[in-house]
């Protein structure tokens, strides 16, 4: 008998087919109905097999979304965009700063000063809300892509990642660029920022995803498609409307998603690359 | 070129004095050693000089010049390490050439610097590879490439060869003697190597415990040592330190006695101290030979050519009087 399984691997085959499933048939369904232009068959055919399969395939629910007047698509996504980029360049350039200050041992109270920034990790993002609120208010920065940006900048866990990397390059490498005539910023712009990408990716790509999926702020402090994001558009369509479109909001939903998964496979394809190149001593 | 002089320079960590106020001559153009066991406190004094770390107490001049709070970069030194401390994102040219660029030079003439470096040490065809894509012995030719570039005063070597195999150490030992002839700049070198420190000093400064035990040419210190510190650690195979109440007639009281491997002769038929053979070491060209004496404890001798005596067996060994070293409270005592 020919063994596909060699012993022992069917169960962790099994699990992991279990696993896999239960991410990708919700994705599934969501293609699936994004490409049925029947509101009625869709209600229908929901919590049978045919809402996981196409029958038909359809762009009419893509061309609705993308050119509703009311909505405008492409409008929320430059929005969700703008303000995912921005907050990602400046927290980058920040928070990388704000590591390799802790991390070359330049502050008094340095491991103080680390631990109290971990500490706000621990402190969850809702519980700022009412009070940032009121400051937006105060500061008439409501309605802005600014108060979207601000409070994504300063990000304890991006802080740590770097600190973690930038304690780990070796000593000597800024002793011989001290007396290679480099300044303390030049040592963090051409020596620790160069060879930091893997954790550059890694906290882009844990931003990137914190920031175009950002809900409860943005519904707080924008009023119309001027700066709104795609998720508190998308949110509309489960508002006043009777009847939830289905066909659009799925359609809507994969748009979405498309340059998140680009982003995520770009960053990821660097990440590996530069985590194995550090891998060789040099 | 410049000279190097160290006036009672202290270094403490805390409360723990590591270096006690220590001076030192370093002569312009020449190639000073620093040597002395782990811990004594040579990266330390390498370092000072560099401007690594601070100074708790004195003063260096460079050729003249009070550079005791000086930033690294403006005294006129460049610093070798002993793990290369290369940039590892960037090519063997940009590894040798940044600190130019950041110093504002322009680029025909930092090209220029590069290459030049680049041809004294044979690495013209790696000047695009990545530090990883290099062997040890490359590497170490780019860490010193980038400290030519800046035409220093002082070069500063930490230990430079102790990550390489031994034929390359011999080999690099040769390479950096013709570039001190060649450059003629003053280089401090730091090893506890004593034949790195023998073969290419022209001044050798034994440390021991952050002191200076005693400074001098590589041949005095082997044929004079000031302390019994420096006839141990000068000289391969150490130096045989005679034991027993009163190993020799003529020596004054509770002196300390040694001699070299090399100045002990072997004889079958008779002579000093009857020893027994321990065990044989074939070297090709020499032999040593460890014995164990009633009269002056353990000996180590080195013979030319082979000898075979089998371990066990009785040999005589007689050291050449005019050999002997006699120390008497820890110093030399004039022979
Ligand atoms: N940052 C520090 N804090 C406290 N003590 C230190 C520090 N750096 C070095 N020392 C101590 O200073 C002494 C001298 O150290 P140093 O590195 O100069 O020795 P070394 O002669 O270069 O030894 P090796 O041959 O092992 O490199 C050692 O006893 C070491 O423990
Ligand atoms: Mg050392």
């Amino acid at each position: 008998m020919i063994r596909i399984f060699p012993r022992g691997t069917l169960m962790p085959f099994l699990f992991a087919c279990t696993v896999a499933l239960g991410v990708l048939l919700p994705l599934m369904m969501m293609v699936t109905i994004s490409l049925n232009p029947d509101e009625q068959d869709i209600l229908v055919s929901m919590g049978s097999l045919k809402s996981f399969i196409p029958e038909t395939v359809s762009f009419q629910n893509y061309i609705d979304v993308w050119t509703d007047p009311a909505r405008p698509f492409f409008r929320y996504m430059m929005n969700t965009a703008i303000v995912t980029v921005a907050t990602l360049l400046i927290s980058i350039t920040i928070n990388s700063m704000a590591a390799f200050v802790v991390a070359q041992g330049s502050l008094p109270g340095n491991k103080m000063v680390l631990l109290f920034v971990v500490a706000t990790i621990a402190v969850p993002a809702e519980s700022l809300v009412l009070p940032q609120l009121i400051l937006a208010g105060k500061l008439g920065l409501v309605d802005t892509y600014v108060v979207q940006i601000l409070p994504g900048i300063a990000n304890a866990l991006s802080i740590f990642l770097f600190f973690q990397f930038f304690s780990r390059i070796p000593k000597d490498l800024f002793e011989a660029a001290e007396l290679d005539g480099f300044s303390f910023f030049q040592k963090y712009r051409h020596i620790a920022l160069p060879l930091s990408k893997p954790v550059i990716s890694a906290v882009a790509i844990l931003q990137f995803l914190e920031m175009w999926n950002a809900y409860l702020w943005p519904v707080m402090v924008t009023r119309g498609p001027e700066v709104r994001p795609l998720t508190v558009a998308m949110g509309a369509f489960f508002g006043t409307n009777q009847r939830i479109p289905w066909g659009d909001v799925m359609a809507f939903a994969v748009s979405m998603a498309v340059p998140v998964i680009l982003f995520f496979l770009l960053m990821q394809r660097q990440f590996i690359a530069s985590v194995m190149s550090s891998g060789v001593k040099g | 070129m410049a000279d190097v002089l160290i006036q009672s320079v202290t270094k403490r960590y805390g409360t723990v004095e590591v270096v006690p106020s220590l001076n030192l001559e370093i002569p312009e153009g020449s190639f000073t050693v620093l040597v002395g066991p782990s811990g004594c406190g040579k990266s330390t004094l390498l370092r000072m000089i560099a401007g690594l770390e601070t100074v708790s107490d004195g003063k260096i001049f460079i050729g003249g010049t009070d550079i005791t709070h000086t930033a690294p970069s403006q005294r006129g030194v460049a610093m070798v390490f002993q793990s290369y401390a290369l940039y590892p994102h960037m090519s063997v040219a940009e590894n040798i050439g940044f600190g130019l660029r950041l110093a504002g030079m322009g680029k025909s003439e930092m090209e220029g610097r590069v290459r030049e470096a680049a041809d004294i040490l044979q690495l013209g065809p790696l000047l695009d590879r990545k530090p990883k894509q290099l062997s040890g012995g490359q590497r170490q030719r780019v860490a010193i490439g980038r400290a030519i570039v800046r035409k220093p005063k002082v070069f500063l070597f930490d230990e430079p060869l102790s990550n390489l195999d031994a034929a390359l150490r011999a080999q690099m030992r040769v390479e950096l003697s013709e570039l001190h002839e060649r450059l003629g700049s003053t280089m401090v070198y730091v090893t506890h190597d004593q034949v790195e420190a023998m073969t290419m000093a022209d001044q050798i400064v034994v440390l021991n415990k952050g002191h200076i035990e005693q400074v001098g040419a590589p041949m005095h210190l082997y044929n004079a040592p000031a302390t019994p510190f420096v006839a141990g650690f000068i000289g391969s195979p150490k130096m045989n330190f005679l034991q027993g109440p009163k190993p020799w007639a003529s020596a004054p009281q509770g002196a300390l006695i040694g001699i070299r491997p090399e100045h002990i002769t072997l004889s079958q038929t008779g002579g000093q101290w009857p020893a027994t053979v321990r065990h044989v070491e074939h070297l090709g060209g020499e032999t040593l030979v460890h014995l164990d004496s009633e009269c002056v404890g353990s000996l180590t001798v080195k013979v030319t050519g082979d000898l075979s005596a089998q371990a066990g067996t009785t040999l005589h060994a007689s050291p050449r009087p005019e050999m002997l070293h006699v120390f008497t409270d820890g110093q030399r005592v004039s022979a």
